[in-house]
């Protein structure tokens, strides 16, 4: 009886907005401006979407084309980026550990400063490009994937180095054929956390990445917002479009996602 | 025992391994594989960190600088918007803390007890979390619209009163927290969920032996041993709350006027209307609150860590 309880109320609370999302998505536009939550009385879904991926000169398509080559090359930097320096962090104890652990530390906790760092990005000419973005996710998400993987790092027993020292193994083989291969559980929860993270970004792309061209996927809904109050069928639609690819990683990847999500759980 | 203890040998030892492979462990383990990581680090964190420090003395136009002294601070203590936006983030960032510590410890028992249908439950839970910021905000703003919104609809046609939740200026800032607690709280409950299910269950019986009730077993048992949990939820829900930005700009932009703006709207603001001077020295505000609750809180959450 709890239990159905249970279900009932999670259904109403976090299913409700979510179907409401998807019933706005189907409507005309004058019956999804009255913002009720109703059975759309025609369904409108295939039209409204070929709408809204031609509205403003298709920029929805541009912006998922955006959005995907700057999660996929920034996810890829930060995973190799973090793989290193955290295996490295783990297996090589030396005084400059702490040092690069209240670094680490501090990557995590201190906001950003916005205007100082469009200063440095306009400095080294790569204000408003795609490199730039990137390297900026790719910095941000430095600390948190670091970590993660400095912890799973100290699962990996050394006499594994040191049998593939033994066989002759240089540093860089020893890394890509003998580390990175173990590592892979904790590199697809960072690859699955991170790129959920940089495709729902949206302070970072506001500040670092502005203009039409240049917009990334929650930059349309927001800008989508402002523009088309009269459609509100297209902005939901521009809703569920978004919200699909972070959907279907956590389908496929539920239990990544939670093994990333929860490491500090167990111990602190 | 404590950790100091039991941390005092490893360093010893790890001294004298470290003399003996001393050669092998430097080639194996090479310092160059810091630094693309490093690189990236100083320049596009570590330099505009430091910068902000001269550049919030300063007023600025990206073009020329003017060294005011401590002006931009002395504006952000006069000026009512942005001493309520300071204000607004200590609330925003504790109640919704708060609020996910609470719920999540209560729904991840609910949910590591015996019930029906847990897989659903956690997933419909969870997803919320993947979702994006804005998109959640735009929905809200529309169920919760003070005329049309669905749940005062609901609640007019019931005669219950229909707040202004995005409108009423005493009402915008919780129920932005509100809504920050709906998307965020799959997160503590799977944290916590880790947590409970880690807690050995001989604990649980040798209590029950003894006769103990099951709201003791909760108090005594696994309040306490899913404290590294609660250290991890509240860190990092602090950190998301204090730097929140994204849902309060989806919802309300800081209104109705800067009835729910915080440090992090007020920095986008100052930032739009070209004040780059005063908008870094809302950063360097933004990174004194930040540091100021989260030292001490950390310290606090592993000084009491218990042991196992």
């Amino acid at each position: 009886m709890f239990g159905l309880i249970a279900i009932a109320a999670s259904a109403v609370i976090f299913l409700v907005p979510f179907l409401f999302v998807v019933l706005q998505a189907a409507k005309t536009p004058g019956e999804a401006s009255s913002l009720a939550f109703s059975w759309p009385t025609e369904w409108r879904f295939l039209p409204n979407l070929v709408d809204v991926l031609q509205a403003n000169d298709g920029i929805i398509l541009r912006a998922f084309l955006n959005s995907s080559v700057l999660t996929v090359v920034s996810v890829v930097l930060t995973t190799l980026l973090a793989a290193m320096a955290g295996y490295v962090l783990e297996r090589r104890p030396s005084r400059w550990g702490t040092v690069i652990n209240f670094f680490v530390l501090a990557g995590l906790i201190v906001p950003p400063a916005v205007v100082p760092t469009i200063w440095v990005l306009q400095g080294v000419g790569l204000f408003k490009t795609m490199l730039g973005m990137i390297l900026i996710e790719t910095t941000f998400g430095l600390s948190f994937n670091i970590l993660l993987f400095r912890a799973f790092m100290r699962t990996i027993p050394r006499e594994l180095d040191e049998a593939a020292l033994i066989d002759g193994a240089g540093p860089i083989r020893l890394f890509l054929r003998v580390v990175l291969p173990l590592l892979r559980p904790v590199v697809v929860t960072v690859v699955v956390v991170q790129a959920v993270a940089v495709f729902n970004d949206f302070a970072n792309p506001l500040y670092f990445f502005p203009g039409d061209e240049n917009a990334t996927v929650q930059l349309t809904l927001y800008q989508f917002q402002g523009q088309n109050l009269s459609y509100y069928n297209l902005l939901f639609m521009d809703i569920l479009l978004i919200t699909i690819p972070p959907l279907v990683m956590y389908v496929f990847f539920n239990r990544q996602i939670v093994a990333g999500l929860t490491s500090g759980a167990v111990k602190g | 025992m404590t950790t100091t203890t039991t941390q005092a040998l490893p360093p010893a030892s790890a001294g004298l391994l470290r003399q003996r492979y001393r050669p092998r462990t430097r080639s194996a383990y090479p310092m160059w594989f810091f630094l693309p990581a490093v690189a990236l680090y100083v320049v596009f964190f570590a330099i505009p960190t430091f910068a902000s420090f001269y550049f919030s003395l300063t007023r600025w136009t990206l073009f020329d600088t003017t060294f005011i002294g401590f002006g931009n601070f002395v504006a952000f203590l006069q000026d009512p918007q942005l001493i309520n936006g300071f204000v607004h983030t200590f609330e925003y960032g504790f109640v919704t803390s708060a609020a996910k510590v609470v719920l999540g410890f209560l729904l991840a028992l609910f949910l590591t007890g015996p019930v029906i249908a847990r897989g659903y439950l956690r997933a419909v839970i969870f997803f919320p979390v993947l979702v994006s910021t804005i998109g959640v905000g735009i929905v809200f703003k529309n169920l919760l619209d003070p005329f049309h919104g669905m749940v005062n609809a609901l609640l007019g046609a019931v005669g219950l009163p229909q707040p202004g939740w995005f409108t009423d200026p005493n009402m915008a800032l919780w129920t932005i927290a509100g809504v920050d607690v709906w998307k965020g709280i799959g997160i503590a409950t799977l944290i916590f969920m880790a947590g409970i299910v880690a807690i050995p269950q001989e604990y649980y019986e040798a209590a029950r032996m003894d006769g103990a009730s099951s709201w003791r077993l909760v108090r005594t048992i696994t309040i306490p041993l899913s404290r590294p949990a609660m250290a991890t939820v509240v860190i990092l829900s602090l950190i998301g709350g204090l730097r929140s930005f994204d849902i309060i700009w989806a919802t309300t932009g800081g209104g109705p006027g800067f009835t729910s703006d915080v440090i992090a709207s007020v920095i986008y603001k100052e930032y739009q209307a070209g004040f780059f001077g005063l908008s870094t020295a809302g950063n360097v505000v933004l990174f004194i609150v930040v540091t100021a609750v989260m030292v001490p809180v950390s310290w606090l959450l592993n000084r009491k860590q218990v042991d196992l």
